[in-house]
C-alpha cells in the first residue's frame, strides 16, 4: 500500500501569509503551492512539441513571478499570487477563475 | 577565586530561600539567583570540564555566552543537558549535575587529556582516519565505527535523556505593530516612545527580568520599569528569546513558561514556540564582552569584566577577593570602583599607553601591560603580566580572580539571519551592523552605541524611524554615532604565548586554542568559513558567542589582512538553542498526524477485526477466527471469497460529486477512455493520467444523471485527483460548468464479492427479486432502498474477478448496512475480508494500484494500453505519445510465479537475469500474496519487454535486504479466470 503524503503542521516558523479573496489572510500552512500561474496550456489536441514546452520549460524568475496556490484547507480556491522570490513579499492575490474573481469582489 | 554573598548588594529576594542540588550536594540560595550566581555565592569554583581537554572551568560570564558553566538540570526523563548555569533560574529542589567528568567536576579522569594536548589539535579526527603510517593503519569507516563509541563518549557535552520527553509544548502566534527584541536602556526607550503613537507595541526579553545591561547596575529597579511599560501598555514577554527573524518580519521566539518553577501546573506547556508577526521590528540586543587569548585564559576564577559587575549588583555576590582586571578599553572602570567599594582588592592592568581616567587611591593601576598567564590549575594562584612591548619580562601578581575585557560585540545575529552582512568598525574594534532594506530598525549597543544616554537616544530614534517606515508620520531622524568612550579602544586580541603548545583559548566551548587557528592557516585552511569547520571554531551551544572575533583576528593576521578583508561567518538561526519538543510542539504521539476512521470503524472492530494504517486511515487488514495469524486468515478469507461470498469496509476510497451541464464533457476530458456516451445508470472503470503522460489514477465513475456523476479514487490519491480536478476547473477549463464535490466522508462503502454476492444483496434489499443479472448487468449502478427503506446505492464492479458489487450509503447508515450484509452473509458460508485479503484478491486478477501506479508508469506499461482512446483527446493524450514512453523495453506489468512452488518471495525484489544478479537488474516486484486457489505465492511487477519477451525463460528474484535469491518465471498477470467468466456470471 502506498503511503499518503500527510501535510503535517509545518514545525517551522511560518513566514508568508497570503490574503485569500475568500477567507481573508491565512498562513501559508493552509496552502498548497501549485506552480507557474502564467503558463498558458495548450488544447488537449495540441502537439506535443507544444505540450513539451507547456510542461517542462520554466523560466528561473529572480523578482516578483506569478504562481498558482490553492487554499487546499480553506476554501478550496486556486489563487493567482504574484510572489517576489527574492523576498517572499506577495505583491497580489487573485482567483484564478475570473468569475469568482468578480463574485469576491463583490462579496469583499 | 574567593567569592561571598554581600548583605548590602544584589536585588534577590532573601526572604526566600531555596535549596538546591549540585553533584549530589545540598546548597542554598535565594528567590532571583541563577544557578551560577547561587553556585558562585557557595564558592563552588569548577562548574564544568571542556569539551576536549576536560578541563576545569568555572563561571565565565553572567548570561546566554556562558561557554564554562554548562552543566545538566533535573533527572530520568525530565534530564535537560547543556544548559547554562548563567541562565538558569533557581528554583526549590533543582537538581543540576556537572557533566563531560567522570566521576565529576572535580575530579576528572578525562583530564589527562589535557596532557596529550599536542594529539587532540585541530583537524586530529581527520588526519587520524585517514591512515596512520606507514600502511594506513585504520584507514576508512571501519576503525571510526570501533572508536567512535569511545570518541564520542570522551569528548563533548553532556547526554539527553533516552527517555521520552514527558514535558508539552505549544505553538503561538502573536501580531503587532512594533516589536521590540532586548529590554535594556535603548528597548525600553524605543518600546515607550513607539506605544506613545498608540502602536501596538510587544516587548520582549530572554531573561526573567526586565533590564538588559541595566541589571548589572546597583540603583536600577527592574520592576519599575516594568510596571511603567505595562501602565502604558507594551506587552511584555520576558523568559523569550527571539533566535531567528525571518522574511516578511516574522521572528521566531520561544518562551521559557515552566523551566524555572519546583512544580509546574500541569496546564502548563513546558515552553511556547512563537510565531511573532510585526509590521516592523527594533532589535536591541545589546552587545557581548569579549575575552583576550592567552595563556591558561580558561582557569576557573576567570570572567568577562561586566558579568562581575552584574553578579555583584544583581545577584549580590562579590566574585573575588583578590582580583586584576585586563582591560583594552574604558567599559571596565566604573565596575573596577564598584567592586573596590564592595571590599575588594583591585589591580587594573591597561593596555594602552595613555589615557584619562579618575580613580580611587586604593587602585592599581598599570598602564601599558597585558596578562600573560595565569598560574593555578583548578583555581587562580596568580597572573603573571608583561608589558607589551616586551613579553619575555613577567611580573607575576598575586590574585585569586582575572576579570577580562578585550571589546564588546554588538549581537549582530538577527539581523545577518536577514543577510545583512556586518560592517567591520576599526575605532571601535567591533562589527555592526550593515544596512538593513527591510523593516527592522537597530539600536543601543547592538549598534555599537556604548554609553547608557546614547542608548536611550537611540532607541527613541529607532522608535521614530519604525514609524517613519510604517508611514505613520515623516520625522527627520539622526541616530547618535557608533561609539562613545572617551578614551578610544586599542585592539587586543591575544597575548601571544611563548610555549608551544599553548593553552591559549579562542574557542572555549569546543577547546579551541590560538595554536588550532594557526595550525588551520598553515594546512591552508584561511576561508573563514573553512576555518570554523577544520577547528569547530564558532561551533556548539554558544555558536562562537565568546571566541569568533578573536579566531577571525588571529587569522586576519596570520593572512597579512584586514578582520574585515577576513571576514565572518554567517549567523543562521536559532540565536540559542530551541529544544526539538519546542519545535514539534503538540504534534507528537497521536496528534503527529491527524487519524482517518471509517464509519464502521467500530462495527469492523467489534467484528475482531485487526487494523492497519494505510495512509491516514484506519483499515481492517484481516480478522482472525481461533488465532489465526495474519496469514491464516487472509488465506482463509481469501478462499471464502472465491468460493462464496465476503465482505469487505471499502469507504477509505476517494468520493467525488461531480455535476454540472458540462459534466459529461469534463470527464471525457480527464479520463483516457471514452466516457461521453456512458449512459445513465452505468459505471466505467477510467484512467487518469497527468499532462506529461504518466499514469495518475484509476477508478470509476458513474453516471447517475444526465448531469450527475459519481468518481470513485483510490484511496492513495484521492486528495490529490479532488485537488487536481478543482485545479482544472478554475484555472484551465473556466468555461466549463461543472461543480466538484468531496463526498468521500458522506457515503460510506462495501464491497460484496464472491459466487453468492448477489444472493446476499438481494436478501438486504427491500425487493429480494430486485437485483438480477439483467437489471444490474456488469458495470451497473443502481439505486435502491435497503429493507428498513434505507437508500442506498449499488454498482455491479469487482476488484477481486469474482461476480461482485460495492454498495454505498450514507455514512451515519454505515452500521446498520454492515449488520444487514454480515446478517445475510454469514448465513451462506460467507465471511468478513480485510485488506490482505483484498490484496490477494487482487494480485491474482493483475489488478494495478498505488504501488504500480507510483509516478512511473504509462497506461501501456500497465498493459493496459487498449482503454487509450484514439478518438478523442485528453489529458496527457499529447505527450503519452513521446518518444521515451513508447521504447521498446519498457518495463510491463506482467505476473511473476516462483520456479519451485514451495518459494516465497517479497515485494521490492529486484528481477535479474541469471547470469547477471546485479544492479537493477531487468524488473522488479511490486505485489506479492500466496495465492490459495493457485497453491503458491504468486506476484505482480515489472519487466522490461513485459511477458513476450521473458516467456519460458527463468529468471532470477534477487533481495539482497533479505539476503536471499529465487528462480521465477514471468506469467500472464491476469492469473486466475482470465477470461473472466465469474465476473460476468
Amino acid at each position: 500500500m502506498s503511503v499518503v503524503l500527510v501535510q503535517i503542521q509545518s514545525c517551522t516558523v511560518d513566514m508568508i501569509r497570503i490574503k485569500c479573496p475568500y477567507c481573508g489572510e491565512r498562513d501559508h500552512s493552509e496552502f498548497s503551492y501549485g506552480g507557474d500561474a502564467s503558463i498558458k496550456y495548450p488544447a488537449l489536441d495540441a502537439s506535443e512539441s507544444e505540450w513539451t514546452e507547456a510542461i517542462f520549460f520554466r523560466e528561473n524568475i529572480r523578482g516578483i513571478q506569478k504562481e498558482t496556490w490553492h487554499h487546499t484547507n480553506g476554501c478550496r480556491l486556486w489563487l493567482e499570487v504574484e510572489r517576489s522570490t527574492i523576498t517572499h513579499e506577495i505583491k497580489s492575490v487573485k482567483p484564478c477563475h475570473p468569475q469568482i474573481e468578480t463574485i469576491t469582489k463583490n462579496k469583499l | 577565586m574567593t567569592s561571598t554573598r554581600l548583605d548590602k548588594y544584589g536585588k534577590i529576594n532573601r526572604d526566600k530561600v531555596l535549596g538546591f542540588s549540585w553533584d549530589n550536594k545540598e546548597y542554598f540560595g535565594y528567590e532571583g539567583d541563577s544557578l551560577a550566581s547561587a553556585l558562585l555565592a557557595n564558592d563552588v569554583k569548577i562548574i564544568g570540564r571542556s569539551f576536549k581537554y576536560h578541563r576545569p572551568r568555572g563561571v565565565m560570564s553572567c548570561g546566554i555566552e556562558e561557554s564554562g558553566a554548562l552543566v545538566t538540570i533535573g533527572s530520568g526523563s525530565k534530564t535537560d543537558p547543556n544548559v547554562r548555569a548563567t541562565t538558569q533560574e533557581l528554583y526549590s529542589g533543582l537538581i543540576a549535575k556537572g557533566q563531560n567528568a567522570f566521576p565529576n567536576v572535580n575530579f576528572d579522569i578525562g583530564g589527562v587529556n589535557n596532557y596529550l594536548g599536542r594529539f587532540f589539535a585541530a583537524g586530529f579526527y581527520y588526519k587520524t582516519f585517514m591512515g596512520l603510517p606507514p600502511f594506513e593503519w585504520g584507514k576508512g569507516t571501519g576503525i571510526w565505527m570501533v572508536f567512535e563509541k569511545i570518541i564520542r563518549k570522551a569528548a563533548g557535552m553532556g547526554s539527553a535523556s533516552k527517555e521520552a520527553d514527558p514535558d508539552s509544548y505549544e505553538h503561538a502566534h502573536d501580531f503587532c505593530d512594533v516589536l521590540v527584541i532586548g529590554s535594556g536602556p535603548a528597548g525600553i526607550a524605543a518600546a515607550l516612545e513607539a506605544r506613545s503613537k498608540n502602536l501596538n507595541v510587544i516587548l520582549i526579553e530572554q531573561d526573567s527580568i526586565i533590564g538588559g545591561n541595566n541589571l548589572s547596575k546597583k540603583n536600577f529597579d527592574s520592576e519599575d520599569i516594568n510596571n511603567q511599560l505595562k501602565s502604558n501598555g507594551v506587552r511584555v514577554m520576558t523568559r523569550t528569546t527571539a533566535f531567528g527573524v525571518y522574511d516578511n518580519t516574522v521572528v521566531g521566539a520561544l518562551e521559557r513558561v515552566t523551566d524555572h518553577v519546583a512544580q509546574p501546573s500541569e496546564k502548563l506547556p513546558r515552553q511556547r514556540f512563537w510565531t511573532i508577526r510585526a509590521r516592523h521590528i527594533i532589535l536591541a540586543s545589546g552587545a557581548l564582552e569579549r575575552h583576550v587569548a592567552f595563556n591558561n585564559n580558561d582557569i576557573p576564577g576567570i570572567m568577562t569584566v561586566n558579568a562581575s559587575r552584574q553578579y555583584l549588583n544583581r545577584y549580590g555576590v562579590l566574585t573575588g577577593k583578590n582580583i586584576v582586571i585586563a582591560t583594552n578599553n574604558d567599559s571596565v572602570y566604573e565596575t573596577a570602583k564598584e567592586l573596590y567599594e564592595a571590599g575588594s582588592k583591585i589591580t587594573i592592568l591597561d593596555s594602552r599607553k595613555k589615557i584619562n581616567i579618575d580613580l580611587p587611591k586604593g587602585i592599581n593601576h598599570h598602564l601599558n601591560t597585558l596578562p600573560f598567564n595565569i598560574n593555578g590549575r583548578k583555581k587562580i594562584d596568580s597572573l603573571d603580566v608583561c608589558q607589551s612591548s616586551d613579553l619575555n619580562n613577567k611580573n607575576t601578581i598575586i590574585c585569586d580572580q582575572v576579570l577580562i575585557s578585550g571589546g564588546w560585540s554588538p549581537i549582530v545575529n538577527l539581523v545577518s539571519h536577514r543577510g545583512v552582512k556586518p560592517i567591520w568598525n576599526a575605532d571601535n574594534q567591533c562589527f555592526v551592523p550593515g544596512d538593513i532594506k527591510e523593516n527592522i530598525t537597530v539600536v543601543g549597543s547592538a549598534k555599537g552605541i556604548w554609553s547608557t544616554e546614547q542608548c536611550v537616544q537611540s532607541g527613541f530614534v529607532g522608535a521614530n524611524e519604525a514609524m517613519n517606515k510604517l508611514g505613520i508620520h515623516k520625522k527627520e531622524i539622526s541616530f547618535p554615532s557608533v561609539g562613545g568612550w572617551s578614551n578610544s579602544i586599542k585592539s587586543l586580541f591575544e597575548v601571544k604565548s611563548n610555549k608551544f603548545p599553548s593553552k591559549s583559548f579562542v574557542d572555549f566551548q569546543h577547546d579551541v586554542t590560538a595554536d588550532d587557528v594557526r595550525l588551520a592557516h598553515r594546512e591552508g585552511f584561511i576561508s573563514v568559513e573553512h576555518l570554523k569547520r577544520y577547528t569547530t571554531l564558532g561551533m556548539a551551544n554558544d555558536q562562537g558567542k565568546m571566541g569568533n572575533i578573536i579566531g577571525l583576528s588571529l587569522m586576519a593576521e596570520l593572512l597579512g589582512k584586514t578582520i574585515p578583508e577576513v571576514g565572518t561567518t554567517v549567523f543562521r538561526p536559532p540565536y540559542t538553542p530551541v529544544p526539538i519538543g519546542a519545535l514539534t510542539g503538540r504534534n507528537v504521539g497521536k496528534h503527529f498526524r491527524p487519524l482517518r476512521v471509517t464509519p464502521m470503524h467500530q462495527w469492523n472492530i467489534d467484528h475482531g477485526a485487526k487494523m492497519i494504517e494505510v495512509g491516514l486511515y484506519q483499515r481492517p487488514w484481516y480478522y482472525p477466527e481461533n488465532n489465526e495469524t495474519l496469514s491464516e486468515s487472509y488465506i482463509r478469507e481469501t478462499t471464502i471469497v472465491r468460493k462464496t461470498v465476503g465482505v469487505c469496509d471499502v469507504t477509505s476510497l476517494g468520493k467525488i460529486a461531480i455535476q454540472g451541464p458540462d459534466a459529461t464533457e469534463f470527464i471525457n476530458r480527464i479520463y483516457t477512455n471514452p466516457f461521453a456516451k456512458l449512459p445513465i445508470g452505468k459505471a466505467r472503470y477510467g484512467i487518469m493520467l497527468r499532462d506529461d503522460g504518466i499514469v495518475m489514477d484509476d477508478g470509476t465513475s458513474w453516471r447517475l444523471g444526465e448531469n450527475e456523476y459519481f468518481m470513485t479514487t483510490s484511496t492513495a490519491a484521492a486528495a490529490k485527483v479532488m485537488s487536481w480536478l478543482e485545479e482544472l476547473l478554475q484555472t484551465r477549463w473556466i468555461d466549463l460548468k461543472v461543480n466538484v464535490t468531496s463526498v468521500s466522508e458522506q457515503w460510506a462503502g462495501a464491497a460484496i464479492a464472491g459466487p453468492k454476492s448477489r444472493e446476499v444483496l438481494n436478501q438486504c434489499v427491500e425487493n429480494p427479486n430486485k437485483i438480477t443479472n439483467e437489471n444490474l448487468p456488469f458495470m451497473g449502478v443502481l439505486s435502491t432502498k435497503l429493507k428498513d427503506g434505507t437508500p442506498c446505492r449499488v454498482v455491479r464492479i469487482s476488484f477481486s474477478g469474482e461476480l461482485a458489487f460495492e454498495m454505498y450509503i450514507e455514512s451515519d447508515y454505515a452500521h446498520g448496512m454492515m449488520d444487514l450484509l454480515w446478517e445475510n452473509a454469514k448465513k451462506l458460508d460467507g465471511c468478513l475480508y480485510g485488506l490482505e485479503a483484498l490484496g490477494a484478491l487482487r494480485v491474482e486478477k493483475g489488478h494495478v494500484t498505488a504501488a504500480e501506479l507510483d509516478g512511473r508508469t504509462t497506461i501501456d506499461d500497465a498493459g493496459l494500453g487498449k482503454m487509450a482512446s484514439t478518438k478523442k483527446s485528453y489529458i496527457g493524450s499529447a505527450m503519452r505519445k513521446r518518444g521515451v514512453l513508447s521504447e521498446g523495453d519498457r518495463e510491463m506489468l506482467v505476473g511473476f510465479f516462483p520456479i519451485n512452488s514451495k518459494e516465497t518471495f517479497n515485494a521490492g525484489t529486484i528481477v535479474c537475469e541469471q547470469h547477471s544478479i546485479k544492479g537493477q537488474g531487468v524488473g522488479r516486484i511490486t505485489s506479492v500474496t500466496h495465492s490459495p486457489e493457485l497453491g503458491h505465492w504468486i506476484g505482480i511487477g515489472f519487466v522490461k519487454g513485459g511477458l513476450e519477451k521473458w516467456k519460458d525463460i527463468t529468471l532470477v528474484g534477487a533481495d539482497p535486504v533479505r539476503n536471499k535469491q529465487m528462480e521465477i518465471k514471468v506469467v500472464s498477470p491476469h492469473m486466475i479466470d482470465p477470461e473472466g467468466k465469474r465476473m460476468y456470471a
